[in-house]
C-alpha cells in the first residue's frame, strides 16, 4: 500500500503538445480516486505516465517512498486495467492471470493457486479452462481485474473501467469496483470521461482540463461547490444554470431580474463588477406563484428525467432550468418562478471564470 | 420450375462439367500416369504396374533431390520467418518518416525486379561471396526474394495485434523478447503459418536460382533434377517424370493440409479477442 505523489509532472509528445501540465497532485494510500475530465483533456496521459508506460518530460512521480520517476512499468509494482481488458486471445482465464507472477519468477504451483485464489474472489470459477473470447463483457471485465490483484500491486490504476460495458452491466461493475477496492484497500486511479462514474465511485477526484487539474475534491465539495464555471459545466447529469450579471450592491442583475448575493460572496465583489451567477436546477424550488428573489420566466419545455422533471423557463436574455418532483410539472405556457435555496447559489468571475473568493492569479500566456 | 428454366439449369451444368473436366485432366494425368505400364501423353486407364516407381529409385539422385529440396524450403522458410516477423514488429511500432513509402517500395521493386531479371547480378554478388555450389547461398538469394512481400504480408498482422495487449505485458514486467514471445507470436500464429507455408511453396518450385547457384549433381533439388529425365534418344522419360512429379507434389499438399487444419491461413490481420 502506499501513497502517490506527483510533483510539478509535465508530458510534452513529441511535436509541442503539453499533454500534461506542471501537475502537482497527493493521492494518499488507500484511496480511490478518479481523474476526470473531457477527450483529451490529458486525464490518459497522466494516467500512463503514473504507469510508466509514458516517460515524464519533467517533474517526478513517487509511489509510497520511492521516486518511480525513471523506473520502467515493471519496476513500479502497480498493476494496471486498460480499457480493453487486454486479455491475451491465445491463453486460457487461468494463463492470463497467473501470466504476471510467471513473469516475476513464480514458481508454477505458487502461481497456479495464486491464480485460482484471485478468481475465486472474483468469482470466475467454472471459468478458468476457457479463452477470452468465450467470457461476456463484464466476466472480461472480472478476468482483468483479477489478473490485476494476483499481482498484489502497491497501486491499481484503472483506464475507463466501465466503458466497454453495456449500461446496465455498468452500473452493477460501478457497485462492484466500489466494493473491492474498499475491501483491499488498495490506493486506487482511475480514468473516466464520465462525471457520474467518478461521482459514484470515487473518493476524491481530479477534474483536468488542458493538461491541468482544474479543481480536486470530493464527489460532494466538486458538485457542490465547483471552482469554475468549466468544472460547473462538466460535472452533473443535468447541467448548471449559469447566469450572466452584474452586481448591484447586495444583489446581481441578471438581465433585469434580481439574484441575491450568497452571504459569503458579498466581500469578494465591487458593485459594477460582471460576474456569472451559477446555481444547479436540483437547487432551484420552481412555484407557480411569485416568490421574492425568485427568477420568473415563462415555461418552455419540460423533460422527464425519471423520478424528476426538467423545467426549463424562459426570460429575456436567458434561459434558466429547475427540477420538481414528478407529477409537479407546471404547464407549458405559463409563468413560473425559480427560487435558489439558500447557500446552494455560487458567483463566478467573468473573466477567468473562476469562483470570486478564490485568489486572482496572473493570466498564463 | 418451367422447361426454358430446366434446360437452362442442364446447360449450366453441363458447362460447370466440361470445365471442371478440363481443369482435372491434368491432375487426372499425374494421378494416373506413375502406375502406367506404358506411360504417355494421353490420359488413358492405366495398366496398373509399380515397376515406374522401381525404375525412378534406381535414379541415384531421385530421392537425395527431394531431401535437398527439403532442406532449401526449410531454410528459406526459417530465415524469412524470423525476419520478416522481426522486421514487421518494427515497421508495425516504430513510426519512421517514409514508412509506407519504404513498404511499397520494397514490394513493388521485389514483383518487378524478379529472379530472372536479377539473375547475372545475383550470379557476380554470389560468385564474389564465394557462395556459388552452396546451399547457403541458395538460401540466401531466395529469402532475399521473399522476404519483402513476406513483411509486407505480415506488417499487416502485426498491425492488428493490439497495443494494449504489449503495454500490458509491460506493467507486468515483461522483457522486449517475453513480450514478442509469449504475447506478439502466438497471437500471429496464422501469419507466420501463411508465410512459412507459402515459403516453401516458392522455394520448392523454383527452378533458376538453384539451377544457376548450385553445380554439384548431389546438391540439386527436385525442381533441377525433373529436367534431367529424358532417354538416350533424347525424348522425355514420361515414366520417371510422371512418377516423379508425383512425389514431388505430395509433400506440399500434405503440408498446406496439416496447416490449414491447425492454423488455418489468412492473409490479413486481425483478433478475435
Amino acid at each position: 500500500m502506499a501513497a502517490i505523489k506527483l510533483d510539478g509532472l509535465t508530458k510534452v509528445y513529441p511535436g509541442g503538445v503539453r499533454a500534461v501540465d506542471d501537475l502537482t497532485l497527493t493521492i494518499p494510500d488507500g484511496e480511490f480516486f478518479a481523474l476526470l475530465g473531457p477527450s483529451g483533456c490529458g486525464k490518459t496521459t497522466l494516467l500512463r505516465t503514473i504507469a510508466g508506460l509514458e516517460e515524464a518530460t519533467s517533474g517526478s512521480v513517487r509511489i509510497g517512498d520511492r521516486d518511480v520517476t525513471h523506473l520502467p512499468p515493471g519496476k513500479r509494482e502497480l498493476a494496471m486495467v486498460f480499457q480493453d481488458y487486454a486479455l491475451f486471445p491465445h491463453m486460457t482465464v487461468v494463463d492470463n492471470i497467473s501470466y504476471p507472477l510467471k513473469i516475476k519468477g513464480l514458481a508454477k504451483d505458487d502461481r497456479l493457486g495464486r491464480a485460482v485464489k484471485a478468481g475465486d474472489e472474483l468469482s470466475l470459477d467454472g471459468l478458468m479452462q476457457r479463452r477470452p473470447a468465450e467470457l461476456s463483457g463484464g466476466q472480461q471485465q472480472r478476468v482483468a481485474l483479477a489478473r490485476a490483484i494476483a499481482t498484489h500491486p502497491q497501486v491499481f490504476l484503472f483506464d475507463e473501467p466501465l466503458s466497454n460495458l453495456d449500461a446496465r452491466l455498468r452500473l452493477a461493475a460501478r457497485t462492484f469496483l466500489k466494493r473491492l477496492q474498499r475491501d483491499l484497500g488498495v490506493t486506487t486511479v482511475f480514468v473516466t470521461h464520465d462525471q457520474a462514474e467518478a461521482l459514484a465511485m470515487a473518493d476524491r477526484m481530479a477534474v483536468m482540463d488542458a493538461g491541468r487539474i482544474r479543481q480536486v475534491g470530493t464527489a460532494r465539495e466538486v458538485f457542490q461547490r465547483p471552482a469554475s464555471t468549466f468544472v460547473a459545466n462538466f460535472i452533473g447529469s443535468t447541467p448548471m444554470n449559469l447566469l450572466s450579471g452584474v452586481v448591484r450592491g447586495q444583489a446581481v442583475n441578471v438581465s433585469g431580474q434580481i439574484v441575491q448575493l450568497p452571504g459569503d460572496a458579498r466581500q469578494h465583489v465591487t458593485d459594477g463588477q460582471d460576474v456569472v451567477v451559477g446555481v444547479r436546477p436540483e437547487y432551484l424550488s420552481l412555484s407557480q406563484s411569485a416568490a421574492d428573489g425568485a427568477l420568473r420566466g415563462v415555461v418552455a419545455i419540460v423533460e422527464n428525467l425519471g423520478t424528476a422533471s426538467l423545467v426549463t423557463l424562459e426570460s429575456d436574455g436567458f434561459t434558466v432550468a429547475a427540477t420538481v418532483a414528478d407529477g409537479e410539472e407546471p404547464a407549458i405556457g405559463t409563468d413560473a418562478w425559480a427560487l435558489p435555496i439558500p447557500g446552494r447559489t455560487l458567483v463566478y468571475r467573468r473573466e477567468d471564470g473562476e469562483l470570486v473568493d478564490a485568489p486572482v492569479v496572473a493570466a498564463v500566456a | 420450375m418451367t422447361p426454358r428454366d430446366f434446360v437452362g439449369r442442364i446447360g449450366f451444368y453441363v458447362l460447370i462439367g466440361l470445365v471442371t473436366a478440363f481443369f482435372a485432366l491434368p491432375m487426372l494425368w499425374l494421378v494416373g500416369t506413375p502406375f502406367d505400364e506404358q506411360p504417355g501423353l494421353a490420359l488413358s486407364v492405366p495398366d496398373p504396374t509399380l515397376g515406374n516407381f522401381s525404375e525412378l529409385l534406381d535414379n541415384r539422385f531421385a530421392l537425395p533431390s527431394l531431401l535437398n529440396s527439403v532442406l532449401l524450403a526449410l531454410g528459406t522458410a526459417v530465415l524469412v520467418v524470423a525476419f520478416a516477423a522481426t522486421a514487421a514488429y518494427s515497421l508495425s511500432r516504430v513510426r519512421i518518416p517514409g514508412r509506407d513509402v519504404l513498404l511499397y517500395l520494397l514490394l513493388l521493386l521485389s514483383s518487378i525486379v524478379t529472379g530472372t531479371a536479377a539473375m547475372v547480378p545475383i550470379f557476380l554478388l554470389m560468385f564474389e561471396l564465394g557462395l556459388i555450389d552452396s546451399r547457403v547461398g541458395v538460401v540466401l538469394v531466395l529469402s532475399g526474394g521473399l522476404l519483402p512481400a513476406a513483411i509486407f504480408i505480415l506488417k499487416d498482422f502485426m498491425d492488428s495485434v493490439p497495443k494494449s495487449y504489449e503495454e500490458s505485458a509491460r506493467v507486468f514486467g515483461a522483457s522486449a523478447f517475453q513480450i514478442l514471445r509469449d504475447v506478439v507470436v502466438p497471437v500471429i500464429r496464422p501469419g507466420l503459418a501463411t508465410i512459412a507455408v507459402w515459403t516453401i511453396v516458392n522455394v520448392w518450385g523454383n527452378f533458376l536460382v538453384p539451377f544457376i547457384l548450385l553445380r554439384d549433381a548431389d546438391k540439386q533439388p527436385a525442381a533441377v533434377l525433373m529436367r534431367t529425365f529424358y532417354t538416350e534418344g533424347g525424348a522425355p522419360n514420361l515414366a520417371l517424370i510422371s512418377t516423379f512429379s508425383l512425389l514431388f507434389s505430395i509433400p506440399v499438399v500434405v503440408m498446406y493440409l496439416f496447416v490449414n487444419r491447425k492454423y488455418g491461413f489468412r492473409f490479413y490481420g486481425g483478433i478475435k479477442s
